[in-house]
């Protein structure tokens, strides 16, 4: 077991607290460099999609993790980098330049909703933000000069520097990991400098945040604008993946998707978006397997147990009529975030560090550890 | 004028039924201070319960109704004993993100048993209008106005007049304080969420002439009635009602009056000036804030 003594502030706010870091991290980036080389091509573009999803969960993360302000609206900064991504290129504007004009303007607008929620705690800035994704939705729909309306916007495809870059391409899958490297070497900086401290202070208590001096409507606002902004970045990456947007695609139902990817990885740590990305993209490729498969599996099971073919053929067709039903996906998405809710509030994330310490401590790891206090005094409403 | 008029009863009525679901999310958030994302979709359960009594079954409109209410009753204390109650005194967070689990899953599992056609029941209000001069106002609207002022009202005097309304104010206060006092919190809060899961029944089937109930409606109709609750303040019974009325009037004048497509955004646009002005709502508490 290793310690690690801090003597000053410099080694607590250490990326690499100490050289198993760099390895461990290393050899990930090196895993994820060449796997193009050696996952399938649905795979990669599954791949592509966790890059963009972790993406956007850093940047709820930086809002709603770091920074105490629910956001149910981040669906709409996608669309608005995806939109401004499409719209400019129409007028052969270079990648770089939309990419980062696409960042900008989400940025702006994310600081512009900021400014109402300055005043909004909880549940009322919940609805807020979802009254904005639902008005953005709308005039998605309706400014059909820009926008097309409806019919969507064709993307077309990537050109860097000459290069012509295919969705399907190893290199911007690069890209796609480069951003989301960058976003998250990006938002560890932001979040052990002043301003990240200062984040960390407004979600544990606004009123001693204030009497520390901290100016909280400035880094309300602040939160907001880098969360969109890193949003909208993800959306001119999701525009290209799709090379198809439409105002259909940027629901609420997007919105809450991105909460649950936090949800799940675990809101206190920049790994839970990650994890939680890889969780909700791989989900659909995994329940279409159990789909295909399970039937057969399960007929296999019984017949083994001595059912008779007859018999074996009726569960096959039965399991196959029930994973073919219309909305199974959706049960099972509503029953996984009760779960999670019941029983891993720290997320994947957290139920990893738990296992980490398990073996740590071992023979000595004790349950309450992890225990989160239960406050029945009425608190988020004289808070 | 006539077409104003005719707008603002019609709107009033849809209001009425915002309203209603509002209740909903005010009932269990002043009991228990839980924001109940599932509201929407237990209205649509209780349709859905409602068109199983009367449509399948073929019992009476007023038995069918009273068995779906009971039934949802039911549910409500099921869903608060499985969902809720391992994690209240949690942060808020977490449980709205449980009832908006529980939300997906009742969406889906809806659609699985029901399916995903229109359905429709036949009510005594179906039919028929009530003529006043030239002005023609149909039954159905007019029974959801009349059930949404009784509703309030005596969800209004259970809460200020009862013992039981009064037990489930200090358990919203202070949870702790009012099981010291010996208030059984958790029977409190379990009957709670049967009155609202009740109350939601009542919009479902009262909605039922009005448009149909298919499985997404309660998402749908959840997403204006939560607008509505916090227009008037979440907290407020009248508040509740007050708040779906305005967004009901809105919509349908908006739709009426302007150009298509502020119908559905323009009940935002004033929710969102409303909070800007007033952030606890029109009828909020404004309390002090304790570090």
């Amino acid at each position: 077991m290793r310690f690690l003594f801090k003597t000053d502030y410099e080694d607590d706010i250490k990326l690499f607290p100490h050289s198993g870091y760099v390895v461990t991290y290393g050899v990930l980036l090196a895993l994820l460099l060449i796997a193009p080389y050696l996952l399938s091509s649905y795979l990669m573009s599954q791949l592509v999609f966790v890059c963009i999803y972790a993406t956007v969960g850093v940047a709820l993360l930086i809002l709603t993790g770091f920074t105490g302000q629910a956001s149910l609206g981040h669906a709409a900064f996608l669309a608005i980098g995806a939109y401004t991504a499409a719209y400019l290129q129409k007028y052969n504007v270079p990648f770089p330049v939309y990419f980062l004009a696409a960042g900008a303007l989400t940025g702006l607008i994310g600081a512009m909703v900021g400014f109402p929620a300055l005043r909004l705690t909880g549940i009322y800035l919940v609805i807020a933000t979802i009254s904005f994704a639902l008005i953005v939705e709308e005039i998605l729909a309706r400014w059909e000069s820009v926008t097309h309306g409806n019919e969507g916007m064709r993307v077309k495809t990537l050109s860097l520097l000459g290069v012509t870059v295919p969705r399907d391409s190893p290199t911007f899958y690069y890209l796609c990991l480069a951003v989301l490297v960058l976003t998250i070497v990006g938002t560890l900086n932001l979040l052990r400098s002043p301003t990240g401290r200062a984040f960390v202070a407004i979600r544990d208590s606004e009123t001693a945040a204030r009497s520390m001096g901290v100016n909280v409507a400035l880094y309300k606002v602040k939160s907001f604008a880098i969360s969109a902004a890193i949003t909208g970045f993800a959306g001119v990456l999701f525009a290209h993946k799709l090379s198809f947007i439409s105002p259909e695609m940027f629901t609420l139902q997007l919105s809450i998707e991105f909460i649950i990817v936090i949800l799940i990885g675990g809101t206190f740590s920049l790994h839970g978006a990650v994890l939680g990305a890889i969780f909700i993209v791989m989900i659909d490729p995994f329940l279409t397997y159990l789909k295909d498969d399970m039937p057969g599996i399960i007929a296999g099971i019984a017949a083994t147990f001595g059912a008779g073919t007859a018999t074996a053929g009726n569960i096959q067709s039965k399991v196959a009529a029930f994973a073919s039903l219309n909305g199974l996906k959706g049960a099972i998405y509503g029953i996984i975030i009760v779960l999670f809710v019941l029983f891993e509030p720290l997320g994947l994330y957290g139920r990893w560090l738990k296992i980490k310490l398990f073996f740590q401590l071992f023979p000595l790891y004790k349950r309450a550890t992890f225990k989160r206090q239960k406050i029945y005094v009425k608190s988020e409403r004289n808070r | 004028m006539l077409d104003f008029v005719q707008q603002l009863v019609s709107g009033v009525a849809l209001g009425c039924v915002y309203g209603l679901i509002a209740l909903g999310f005010v009932l269990v958030y002043k009991a228990t201070e839980v924001v109940n994302f599932a509201q929407g979709d237990l209205m649509m359960l209780g349709g859905f319960f409602a068109f199983t009594f009367i449509g399948m079954m073929g019992l009476n409109y007023w038995i069918g109704f009273a068995g779906a209410v009971a039934a949802m009753a039911l549910f409500g204390m099921v869903a608060e004993r499985v969902v809720v109650r391992p994690i209240l005194g949690y942060p808020q967070f977490s449980i709205i993100m449980a009832t908006i689990g529980l939300g997906y899953f009742l969406r889906s599992i809806a659609g699985m048993i029901w399916g995903t056609d229109d359905l429709k029941i036949e009510t005594p209000f179906s039919q028929g209008v009530l003529r006043i001069g030239s002005l023609v106002l149909a039954y159905d609207k007019l029974s959801v106005i009349a059930a949404t002022m009784i509703l309030c009202t005596l969800l209004y005097l259970f809460f200020n007049k009862t013992t039981l309304g009064t037990a489930m104010r200090a358990s919203s206060e202070n949870m702790l304080a009012a099981y010291y006092m010996g208030i059984p919190v958790k029977r409190v809060v379990s009957i709670v969420w049967a009155i609202s899961a009740a109350v939601a029944t009542c919009a479902g089937v009262l909605l039922v002439p009005i448009t149909f109930i298919h499985s997404n409606v309660g998402l749908v109709l959840g997403l204006k009635a939560f607008p509505a609750a916090v227009l008037g303040g979440f907290g407020s019974i009248p508040g509740a009602v007050v708040g779906g009325v305005l967004i009901g009037v809105i919509e349908s004048m908006a739709g009426f009056y302007l150009a298509e497509g502020w119908k559905d955004v323009a009940p935002y646009i004033v929710l969102l000036t409303v909070l800007l002005l007033k952030p606890e709502g029109l009828f909020g508490l404004h309390v002090r804030k304790k570090v």
